[in-house]
């Protein structure tokens, strides 16, 4: 078994997912099931392989550092659920 | 006069000669779908009146107003765009995609949003919050997925055509399944501005059409560079339609041994076989290549998308837009617990699979195991393409291993979903372009569809070798009945 219970509480909880627990016992065998599957690339060696991030030679884009108009305030708050003196409102921190 | 039995060029043709006007057009189609999309469910956002009252502020352009459906992952300037999830509950972009804006420029008139597996995540449509598409050739069957409203769109004729998304498929599975043409561009050619990211690294927009002119020519529209999207690729883009060329003699085209040893059904072999027969006899010829390391693309796609997944999805936290929880929060950590909550209820099933699976190869002691190990296999997957386009101009698959299957059949084995992609995430993985059309019918007349993979930024050779097909075919004119 690749995955047990408690570490896909704790891998929900670092993903800012809350799980309900009459959930976690299928999550569980799902999710095993597809990491015990994902095992058939160990059969592979890749020793002399690298790793592809991306199939394009990216380079850096850079451009000049100028001012240009953005997006107004209110446009950029008008989806927030939740807005305060033209801010995002969140629940306290500290 | 039968509008909504026509193609995109066919209806330019008409409004090129006065014949029709746009805003006829529209209504046709707008009747069609009142009539009828009760039983397909393909538009999730619509409002008839404002698209009616559009036409008018439209730009003169090529596309003289010509409807298209968009997918609801494609941002839409103040209209809902919610990636069929519960999270972008009310969602409306303060701004156009960039294929967006290149469609509205040229005249075309947004038609409304189409159905998706939530966040793309799936291949069936079904995972998405206002629920199934259902396949218009058969209601009781999925219409595929992730682009499942967009292909049922197109195949129920409630649009010309569609735009869709292709992170591993999502274009062509459904085009295969609903029995219409579908093309998932070179990564890079269009840019994914505006498009709400699954996996960065594989996702493209391309067109679902009724057949491949129409797809050529909504390719010229959309591609392009774009300096909003840094990986989309500076190079010129060739008018795709204008060199359509159906003479297809001497063109060298690879059959995969390892696809044609999957374990297909027996009536989507057969239809293989006989388009191979038809390309045969217009001159094309056929090589037996190896793309060794095809058994491994499923398990290497399933670690790399929903890692990548997982990274895009965490600005989904109940701040800057959509859903946030309304629940009563932990005294202790009240911040922390509204991404827990909001996240909790705002995601699907399988979007919080593939988020926690992404954030498992992500994390610290895993992350060689999984993440790195699967980025080694990709180059691996990348190199076998490489290899076989020595030898070859193009390569032929099936698109997908069955047709249509049954809403509900495989929606509670993820594994099972995650293997129907077999034929279609390797070009994903590699970033070539791959071209999806459809070449017969089931006994039970569901549709089958024909894959040509090509080399990278040589979309033409798979309109080409596509054209000459439909040409000499009628597979594309079937239409199902709804």
């Amino acid at each position: 078994m690749a995955l047990d219970k408690i570490q896909v509480k704790y891998v929900a909880k670092l993903s800012r997912i809350e799980l309900a627990e009459d959930n976690l016992d299928n999550f569980t065998s799902q999710l095993d099931k597809i990491l015990n599957y994902m095992e058939k690339l160990n059969q592979l060696d890749t020793s002399e392989a690298s790793a592809s991030i991306h199939v394009l030679e990216l380079k850096n884009v850079f451009r000049k550092d100028e001012n240009k108009t953005s997006l107004p305030n209110e446009e950029a708050l008008q989806n927030a659920p939740k807005k305060e003196t033209g801010q995002f409102e969140v629940p306290k921190i500290i | 006069m039968d509008i909504v039995n026509k193609t995109a060029i066919e209806l330019l043709e008409l409004l090129e000669k006065g014949e029709i006007t746009s805003w006829e057009i529209a209504s046709a189609y707008l009747k069609r779908i009142e009539s009828s999309d009760a039983k397909i469910n393909a538009f999730v956002h619509l409002d008839p009146e404002q698209v009616l009252k559009k036409i008018k502020t439209l730009p003169e352009g090529k596309l003289k107003g010509l409807p298209i459906a968009i997918k609801d992952n494609l941002c839409v300037k103040n209209q809902l765009t919610t990636c069929a999830s519960k999270i972008l509950n009310g969602f409306r972009p303060p701004y156009d995609a960039t294929v967006i804006e290149k469609l509205e420029q040229a005249g075309a008139l947004v038609l409304g949003k189409v159905n998706m597996d939530e966040f793309a995540f799936g291949s069936s449509c079904e995972t998405s919050c206002y629920g199934p598409t259902h396949n218009p050739w058969n209601t009781e069957c999925a219409p595929g997925g992730s682009s499942g409203g967009s292909a049922a769109s197109v195949a129920a004729q409630f649009t010309p055509w569609a735009l869709g998304s292709d992170t591993g498929g999502s274009i062509r599975q459904p085009a295969s399944l609903c029995g219409v043409v579908g093309l998932k561009p070179t990564y890079g050619r269009v840019s994914r501005y505006g498009l709400i990211a699954f996996a960065s690294s594989l996702d493209q927009i391309g067109p679902l059409t009724h057949d491949v002119r129409d797809a050529a020519l909504l390719l010229n529209i959309i591609a392009g560079y774009d300096k909003k999207d840094s990986t989309s690729v500076n190079i010129e883009t060739p008018d795709y339609l204008a060199n359509l060329n159906e003479n297809i003699k001497g063109l060298k085209i690879g059959l995969p041994k390892e696809y044609f040893d999957v374990d297909s059904n027996p009536e989507v072999k057969q239809s293989i076989q006989q388009v191979i027969e038809i390309l045969k006899s217009l001159g094309a010829q056929f090589k037996e290549i190896s793309l060794p390391h095809t058994e491994y693309a499923v398990a290497t796609y399933y670690i790399i998308a929903p890692s990548e997944a997982s990274s895009n999805l965490a600005r989904f936290d109940g701040v800057q837009y959509g859903l946030r929880t309304d629940n009563k929060l932990d005294k202790e950590s009240p911040l922390i617990d509204m991404y827990l909550k909001t996240r909790g209820e705002g995601f699907g099933p399988e979007a919080k699979r593939r988020v926690i699976l992404g954030t498992y190869a992500l994390s610290s002691g895993y992350y060689d195991a999984y993440y790195l190990k699967a980025l080694k296999v990709r180059t691996k997957i990348s190199q076998d393409f490489k290899d076989a386009f020595k030898n070859v101009d193009c390569i032929i698959t099936p698109t997908s291993p069955t047709g249509a299957f049954k809403l509900g059949e495989r929606i509670n084995d993820p594994l099972a979903m995650y293997l129907s992609d077999i034929f279609t995430i390797s070009a994903n993985l590699a970033g070539i372009p791959a071209l999806s059309i459809p070449c017969g019918l089931t006994a039970e007349k569901l549709p089958i569809g024909l894959q040509v993979l090509g080399k990278s930024f040589d979309e033409q050779t798979l309109f080409n070798v596509a054209y000459a097909y439909q040409q000499n075919t009628d597979w594309h004119k079937k239409k199902a009945e709804i």
